[in-house]
């Protein structure tokens, strides 16, 4: 029993962070049916930025806790920047043509990316573990948990709420899922769509960041980080399905599991299963588990 | 009508091409007989592409051609370059033609990233599988040509150099005698409506599997010629940013001419060689600004530079008339 | 009309000077011994071990280019020979150091590689130098496939492999009566990491004939992130706890685990961890028991050479020289004493490659981190004396010490010529000399 529970709570923890991240993905395809492949270059940039922040404040004398919040902050409202700069200075440019040109585009902005944060960070690994100490430890199941990791779960809970609340119960949420679901009739209807992409994605590299920066003090930063996380998103993203809320919620914790469960009970096929997973998904229910009806076009 | 380039031409061209390599220095060999085997693998990409169908896992086959050959290579002694370069397409055209008609059903974005799916698949059994090396992979030894072994070291690499782009060269006549076809034709109809092409009779499903099985063919090949010039095979073949920088190669070029998937898989050689000699950590930052330069200013690719298309194109799909006029230049 | 005509020209202008670049030969190399370097530059190995090394080059290369260096390596440069390095990024993995290695013998002409960290590395690239019949000389990596599975004329390797490092962390724990009934590993899966934890287990099971293996994990190269990893090492509760993790992993593998219990609940084991001292500090648990590879850093043993290296490393650069700084080092003093020895016999020229291979094999010389002697693999590959010791952290100054400090001779941990290094230790280590 305990060695159940082990697993069902280190799947949770690894989904929490996961979560975000693929929220962040699945926001920005449903609004903008980018795919972006720079999205994993967004955790490490809130990844890194947190590091940085916590650094400062802790060069300061301010407490842990302070730095965990200056953290927050910081890398929500660089991260947003970013985004908006992003969105309106360089994808704006390429609407107009194939998904498959602005698919090429995020991997551009990826691989330039990959070299800005090792010429602002340097190649060495960072670390900001103030801020993992916060919470304490907690003995559970025989095992000791880092409150830290423990509080990840509520929080990402907590984002999932907001932005599921945000999109179907407030005005701008709902502008937000007309975009989504039929374009050219939310621009007869007057919406302002470049207004909509522009704070979708600005929220959709929030989100990544913030599941970089609230993972950086349990992990060391260094290059490398993005290409691992872009893969394993599009997995979850892809098994959830494009565009969903829900779908990502579900996928992460899936996801999240299975990388628990394989470790403990198989460890020679944690790298694959995930993939598995997800090349099943994609043959039975392209879709994924939670599809919308779209009429097709002929 | 555009003049279009006589086959008779274009061997002419691999010719002038192969002796060219007597000139080059021998570095610059190695760099073109990758170039030669990339470009291969991306003329497979385009040869699909033309379906609208954009392949991210062709890292699948290129692995499957590649621990093929290595495989056969080191269990049979097996070293003959062009036997080699057979095998490795047989691999990627037997896995091809087991994968393509599952996958053909989907479009887009999901045939994208069920291909990225598969090849993550093969290149987590490969990490995983110690009898193949793991991550680490294997060597094999140095390949012959028809019984001849070439011990110089120049020597050898010129052979090879020579075989990647006689088989390259070749494989882009075919695959410029595809285009002119009425298959290649159907194929082109695919992109644009593939419901109007079931209705006009043809299987739009068997026009895509075949343009797969041909892609997977090429990339087999491909492999197989990676393996000879390294050496040495690990899955990394198999990963996704490999297969990525294939598509690179295939967006560089376009769709418009053969020859400019060779120029496009040069320069990229070129910009990645030099940049991490001179720009060591700063060689991702030119090939992504690069990447970038291109799709913006040359959006057909390179071969728009040498191809005036007369033919007034329809450039925006059925799907996104919308984006279409809002993309149009303020 | 006239955007897509200048982009058409730059990029013909573009392609014009890159083919010329392409085709331009490069300048005839004066009377300078041209040494490729290879390390990490990047990636999650520079810090710890590829920056080191580099650091550790570029220092030696200076002294040497002075003639400052103690004896028996007052020369300047290699024999009177200026030493001209090119530095290149191990980073990007095996198949580009195949094309890199290419490079550099045949666009820049070095006269020597010296270099490689991963082991991944150093096994695709050792065929190819052999093909084209120049000399490599391996300074880093551990596996110890390279010799074991292949011949080699024209590789060396200058310092030992892992199998020093287990049977060496295997001995101290006997000697120091660690309780290990029960056992467990978490190691990265390549070849490193399974040759270290295969070689740790066999050696285990020599000395600790009841031993059992319980948990054995096998993450992947670069994972960064332990938790299920170290819910089920701190589940299992094994006495002992055995690591070949190195750099960042090591790092990330340290800092959350330490959290979670696990230094109280197993002793840890670390075979190569003296690289993450300095920049884990007090979050590296006390009574860890460590190896660096090697009698380095805080562990070497007092000599002229070593207070040379140790004390000029780290005005340098700030901080003391670590393994990798160490292993640079003696590679590079290794082929000096190549290079002199072929010069002596020769006349005083500069060395064609078969005479360098020629004067290294079986070659023996003296390093900051002991004699090296190059007895196994037909003289290619080295043997050397080994360390093992406790971390415990200094607060006065500000860092971690290495206390119950034992050394091993060199043949009491290193397999004897001719006989592959897991059979030895299973086949009861035969003819270890140990005092």
């Amino acid at each position: 029993m305990n060695f159940f529970l082990t697993i069902v709570l280190d799947g949770l923890i690894q989904a929490s962070w996961l979560f975000i991240v693929a929220l962040g993905l699945t926001l920005v395809f449903g609004v903008l049916k980018i795919l972006n492949i720079a999205h994993g270059s967004f955790y490490a940039l809130g990844a890194y930025i947190a590091a940085s922040a916590v650094t400062m404040v802790a060069a300061w004398g301010f407490s842990p806790g302070v730095g965990f919040i200056a953290m927050l902050v910081s890398v929500a409202l660089i991260a947003a920047a970013v985004g908006l700069l992003l969105e309106r200075g360089l994808l704006k440019m390429f609407y107009g043509r194939d998904e498959v040109v602005l698919l090429l585009v995020t991997y551009a902005v990826f691989l330039i990316f990959e070299d800005v944060t090792k010429l602002i960070w340097g190649v060495n690994p960072i670390y900001a573990t103030q801020p993992y100490e916060l919470f304490g430890n907690l003995e559970f199941a025989g095992l000791y948990y880092v409150g830290y990791d423990l509080v990840l779960i509520p929080i990402s809970a907590v984002v999932g709420f907001a932005i599921w609340f945000g999109l179907n119960r407030t005005v701008i949420g709902k502008i937000v899922l007309a975009v989504i679901h039929n374009e050219e009739m939310s621009v007869s209807m007057g919406v302002r769509v470049n207004r909509v992409y522009a704070i979708a994605f600005a929220f959709g590299v929030l989100l990544a960041a913030l599941a970089g920066a609230l993972t950086a003090p349990k992990i060391s930063m260094q290059p490398g980080l993005s290409s691992d996380v872009i893969i394993l998103s599009f997995a979850i993203v892809v098994i959830g399905g494009l565009g969903s809320v829900e779908g990502a919620a579900v996928g992460a914790i899936l996801v999240g599991l299975a990388r628990a469960a394989s470790v403990h009970l198989m460890p020679q096929a944690e790298l694959f299963m995930i993939y598995l997973i997800m090349a099943a998904v994609l043959m039975f229910r392209p879709e994924g588990l939670f599809k919308r009806e779209t009429a097709r076009r002929i | 009508m555009k003049k279009d380039l006589h086959p008779l031409a274009m061997i002419a061209l691999i010719a002038g091409v192969t002796l060219f390599g007597r000139v080059l220095p021998t570095w610059t060999l190695s760099l073109a007989t990758i170039a030669a085997s990339n470009a291969l693998i991306a003329l497979g990409i385009v040869v699909l592409a033309r379906t609208g169908n954009v392949s991210f896992g062709q890292g699948l086959f290129f692995a499957a051609g590649g621990y093929g050959v290595a495989l056969i290579a080191n269990a049979w002694g097996l070293t003959d370059a062009v036997a080699q370069v057979i095998i490795g397409a047989a691999c990627g055209g037997l896995l091809g033609l087991v994968v393509g008609p599952l996958i053909a059903r989907y479009s887009g974005i999901f045939f994208g990233m069920l291909t990225l799916a598969l090849s993550m698949v093969f290149y987590g059994a490969l990490v995983k599988s110690t009898a193949l090396g793991g991550s680490d992979g294997f060597n094999v030894g140095r390949p012959t040509l028809f019984g001849l072994s070439f011990t110089d070291p120049r020597e050898a690499d010129f052979m090879l150099y020579a075989v990647s782009v006689i088989v390259t060269g070749f494989a882009g006549i075919g695959a410029t005698m595809l285009f002119r076809s009425e298959f290649g034709l159907a194929s082109l109809a695919v992109r644009e409506n593939n419901l109007r092409v079931e209705y006009l009779g043809i299987s739009a499903n068997r026009i895509i599997s075949i343009n797969f099985v041909i892609a997977a063919i090429f990339a087999g090949a491909s492999g197989a010629f990676a393996l000879m010039a390294q050496r040495h095979i690990d899955p990394q073949f198999a990963y996704w940013t490999t297969s990525g920088e294939f598509v690179f190669i295939a967006v560089l070029a376009g769709n418009q001419s053969v020859a400019a998937v060779f120029v496009a898989s040069m320069a990229l050689e070129l910009v990645r060689s030099f940049s991490n000699l001179y720009l060591p950590n700063t060689w991702q930052l030119v090939l992504g600004v690069f990447l970038l330069g291109v799709i913006l200013f040359l959006p057909r690719g390179i071969g728009s530079l040498w191809i005036r298309n007369r033919r007034k194109r329809s450039t925006s799909t059925a799907k996104a008339p919308l984006a279409a006029q809002r993309g149009a230049t303020p | 009309m006239d955007r897509s005509w200048r982009a058409k020209r730059a990029v013909v202008a573009a392609s014009v000077v890159t083919t010329s670049l392409a085709l331009a030969t490069p300048a005839p190399a004066q009377e300078t011994f041209k040494l490729g370097i290879v390390t990490f530059l990047s990636g999650p190995a520079a810090d710890s071990f590829g920056v080191p090394a580099r650091n550790g080059a570029q220092f030696v290369i200076d002294q040497l280019n002075k003639g400052s260096v103690p004896s028996p390596y007052e020369k300047v440069g290699f024999g009177g020979i200026k030493i001209e390095p090119i530095i290149i990024d191990e980073n990007g993995g095996a198949t580009k150091q195949v094309q890199e290695l290419r490079n550099l013998y045949q666009r820049d002409n070095v006269d020597v590689v010296l270099g490689y960290i991963s082991s991944g590395d150093c096994l695709a690239v050792a065929p190819i130098a052999e093909e084209l019949k120049k000399m490599l000389v391996l300074m880093d990596c551990g596996t110890p496939r390279i010799f074991e599975e292949a011949k080699y004329n024209y590789v060396f390797r200058t310092a030992a492999h892992a199998t020093m490092d287990n049977v060496g962390l295997v001995r101290y724990m006997k000697a120091k009566n660690i309780k290990m009934e029960t056992l467990s590993a978490i190691n990265q899966d390549y070849a490193w990491g399974q040759d270290s934890r295969a070689d740790f287990v066999a050696a285990a099971q020599q000395l600790y004939p009841n031993v059992k293996v319980q948990t054995d994990l096998l993450p992947k190269y670069g994972a960064g992130q332990y938790g299920t990893e170290i819910s089920a090492l701190v589940g299992a509760g094994s006495d002992v706890v055995y690591s070949s993790l190195w750099g960042g992993d090591l790092q990330a593998f340290v800092l959350q685990s330490a959290p979670r219990g696990l230094p109280k609940r197993s002793q840890l084991v670390f075979s190569a961890a003296d690289h993450v001292l300095p920049p884990l500090g007090d979050k590296m648990p006390d009574g860890t028991i460590i190896g660096a590879r090697g009698a380095y850093g805080l562990m070497s043993q007092k000599s002229p050479l070593n207070d040379w290296l140790f004390k000029g490393y780290e005005a340098a650069n700030g901080v003391y020289p670590v393994q990798a700084a160490y292993r640079m080092t003696q590679a590079i003093l290794g082929l000096k004493a190549a290079v002199e020895k072929a010069m002596s016999k020769n006349g005083g020229k500069k060395p064609s490659t078969d005479e360098l291979v020629a004067a290294m094999t079986g070659l023996e010389w003296p390093s900051p981190g002991g004699l090296i002697q190059m007895k196994l693999a037909d003289g290619h590959q080295a043997i050397q004396p080994i360390a093992i010791s406790r971390t415990k952290y200094n607060p006065d100054l500000k860092r971690v010490d290495l206390v119950d400090i034992q050394y091993f001779a060199a043949e009491c941990v290193n397999p004897p010529p001719g006989v592959k290094s897991i059979d030895w230790i299973k086949g009861g280590m035969q003819g270890a000399k140990c005092n």
